[in-house]
């Protein structure tokens, strides 16, 4: 019988350690610690029931922590009434609502009012971070409207945490232009990085340098969507990972081999499967086709446009089971989203928005996407019959890994940023919290464009 | 000392979480003159801190006015490790309920002196009046707290080595490895806690059996520090079913009797009775 060795015959002198400073650094001035009981919570892959969400400073915090180290008790406890909390949602791929257009420049004045507009309003589908996306545009409209959409941070009063822009374009296919401009299409980028850099406006000269903007927070490009099988594209495609840049395939038609390349190179996104890119073949997959790479190339993340009309469900449901932890549900909204049904004039384009879709005015034609995230969510799970928790996290946690942020969003853990929604049983948006604050729902008026 | 037998685990749980909120109740503790509890640690109380949740959650209980000592905590363990006692008692108690932090009182591992800390939780008993009820447990080696076999039972709270087969036994909460189980302890010790007006040590399983018999139906010995109840004036023990393998059949008839007994007396809403 072995005594177990290194007796801890050294702790009895003075040289132990005094109690270990907390890990979650407590702020100074301490300010009010708010703690939500009665409620179920989305936790480490599991709804977990019987406890609570501590939140201080706009961060969630480790209660035990506070506990034993601040000896306080909450100064405000809230009862969640029995909803689920989770993280607040991620979008990835949007390109307006409420009727504005991030892809029309305005003047900044306006853009900014407008972009604050989104922000709040978004929050009342949950979406607490998000991408604006930017269809493919010139040079000059990239420089004029991503200095506007930088990374800042949410707040119950500015709305939503904008992450950086989505820029799908402009080196793209015109095979697959979908609804864009066919004369802004850039048809490669044969100088690579220098030719991203120019058309975006990028301020770092380098991939490196642009990388360093990026841990600060002063990046203006997130992710791009391009076309690997266009030239150019597939070797700068490791720089602008280096960048700090998260590159999608889309709009594309680049066969197995090609969209594999591209994965392989760095690519960690697919945008909106099955939409702008070539169906499905047997001999040739595609870019579908990367759902079922062999097991030592990984699988990339891929949006799903669940609004049921623009990817059947039943594709939905094929999509996911070949790859269920890979889905991320996006919206790829125009600006009519949010909107009151009725007839309105969008930039150059009369619509008819109904209920949940929009119509170029006067035809049978969809204008878009005008599908909400929440209503993604509710979808996916009844083509899928996936699981909640899945069916959660591809709204939350799939996104924050896709983005790199899972330490801070996406997920409820100490350290976190405290943006929360609460969902009744149904699934429907009751209550949002942004950076550790409530939000008064009612009061965000979004109906500003005239209907007539 | 009473024996109180129940059929298992669940229903000694039940029975011992009861008894504590009646004893509360009866108490009526207030700011001035709270309610001071002595807590344990292991497998053998969450049934009864899960049923004192239940208690809190359904307006019966408050922890505003109770003031708790844990019995002991490992030595050189980081507070938030998920093992320590302090994210045991957390965990399973203190997240749940009203109490205030500044009436928790559990050992510090990480003190720059140990000794000192020991003195100072000794201290801080005498100071809020010291310990109503003192709650525990018992190792199969038959050890309240960490006083294993060989303590005095005389002993006041102080730093103990841990012995070989309690290693053994946590080795199961650290990747079963035993070189990462502390093997120093700050524990309260067998004299501090009967000093409690009321000891209750809880005994459930087979593999107690022979602790419970060697402790009630034998002498006072250091080898089985439990057995230091028997000298208390108000000691209960409340076990189940398996953990009475041991004993004489005379013993457990005899306590299950005067159970009997009393309950036809004075009616089991009255259990709380004074010897």
């Amino acid at each position: 019988m072995q005594y177990p060795v290194a007796l801890q015959t050294s702790s009895l002198t003075a040289s132990a350690p005094a109690s270990p400073e907390p890990h979650t650094p407590i702020p100074e001035n301490e300010p009010k610690v708010i703690k939500i009981t009665n409620c179920k919570i989305l936790r480490d892959h599991k709804i977990v029931e019987h406890d609570a969400i501590w939140i201080q400073g706009g961060k969630i915090i480790d209660p035990h922590k506070f506990f034993w180290y601040q000896k306080r008790l909450p100064d405000q406890v809230l009862d969640a009434g029995g909803l689920l909390v989770v993280p607040g949602f991620i979008e990835a791929q949007i390109n307006g609502a409420f009727g504005v257009d991030f892809s029309v420049p305005s003047d900044p004045e306006t853009y900014e009012r407008d972009l604050v507009l989104v922000n709040r309003g978004l929050l009342k589908y949950g979406t607490t971070s998000y991408c604006p996306t930017i269809v493919s545009s010139s040079a000059s409209v990239y420089h004029k409207v991503l200095s506007h959409l930088k990374p800042r941070a949410g707040s119950a009063k500015t709305g939503a945490t904008i992450l950086g822009a989505h820029v799908e374009g402009p080196f793209i296919n015109e095979a697959r232009i979908g609804a864009h401009e066919l004369k802004v299409l850039q048809a490669s980028a044969k100088n690579g990085y220098s030719d991203f850099k120019a058309v975006y406006g990028l301020e770092g000269a380098t991939p490196e340098a642009q990388n360093k903007l990026s841990h600060e927070n002063q990046n203006s490009v997130k992710i791009i969507t391009c076309a690997p099988e266009l030239e150019g594209i597939m070797e700068s495609i490791p720089d602008l990972a280096k960048a700090g840049i998260t590159i999608s395939v889309g709009h594309s038609m680049a066969n197995i081999s090609q969209a594999e390349e591209a994965v392989q190179k760095g690519a960690t996104f697919i945008t909106h499967l099955f939409n702008a890119m070539p169906q499905f073949h047997h001999r040739d997959p595609g870019v579908i086709g990367l759902l079922g790479s062999r097991f030592d190339l990984p699988r990339p993340y891929y949006g799903l446009i669940c609004d049921g009309i623009h990817v059947h469900p039943n594709s939905v449901k094929i999509a996911y089971d070949s790859h269920p932890e890979g889905v991320i549900l996006v919206t790829d909204a125009m600006s009519a989203m949010g909107l009151a049904p009725g007839n309105y004039q969008l930039g150059n384009m009369n619509v008819t928005k109904e209920e949940d879709r929009v119509y170029i005015e006067g035809t049978d034609t969809l204008a878009g996407s005008v599908i909400t995230l929440d209503a993604c969510i509710r979808n996916f799970i009844q083509f899928t019959s996936c699981s909640l928790i899945e069916a959660l996290e591809a709204v939350t946690l799939h996104p924050a890994v896709l983005l790199g942020i899972q330490e801070t969003k996406g997920v409820i853990k100490p350290g976190a940023d405290a943006d929360l929604v609460f969902l009744s049983d149904d699934l429907f948006v009751k209550r949002v919290f942004v950076a550790g604050e409530g939000v008064d729902l009612d009061a965000i008026d979004v109906q500003v464009t005239e209907k007539f | 000392m009473r024996l109180v037998i129940r059929q298992d685990y669940d229903a000694v749980s039940y029975h011992v979480a009861k008894y504590v909120k009646e004893r509360i109740k009866e108490f009526a503790p207030t700011a001035n003159n709270p309610f001071v509890l002595g807590l344990p640690t292991g497998s053998s109380p969450v049934g009864v801190y899960r049923n004192l949740v239940k208690f809190h959650q359904a307006g019966e209980l408050s922890f505003k006015h109770i003031v708790t000592f844990n019995m002991d905590e490992y030595v050189g363990l980081p507070r938030d490790h998920p093992e320590s006692y302090h994210s045991f008692m957390w965990k399973h108690l203190f997240k749940h309920v009203d109490i205030l932090p500044e009436n928790v009182h559990i050992l510090d591992g990480n003190a720059k002196d140990l000794d000192l800390e020991c003195h100072r939780f000794e201290e801080k008993i005498e100071a809020v009046g010291g310990i109503e009820l003192f709650l525990g447990g018992i190792g199969p080696d038959g050890h309240i707290a960490f006083n294993e076999p060989g303590s005095s039972l005389n002993s006041r709270t102080r730093v103990k080595t841990l012995a070989y087969e309690t290693i053994v036994a946590n080795a199961r909460f650290f990747d079963n490895d035993i070189t990462k189980v502390p093997n120093l302890a700050l524990t309260v010790g067998v004299g501090t806690v009967m000093d409690a007006r009321e000891v209750c040590v809880i005994i459930t399983g087979a593999h107690k059996a022979l602790a419970l018999a060697k402790c009630i139906e034998e002498g006072v010995n250091h080898m089985w520090t439990v057995s230091a109840i028997q000298l208390h004036p108000r000691g209960m023990v409340v076990c189940d079913e398996d953990a009475t393998l041991e004993l004489h059949v005379k013993t457990v008839n005899y306590f299950k009797s005067i159970e009997k007994v009393h309950e036809q007396l004075i009616g089991s809403d009255n259990m709380v009775f004074h010897e």
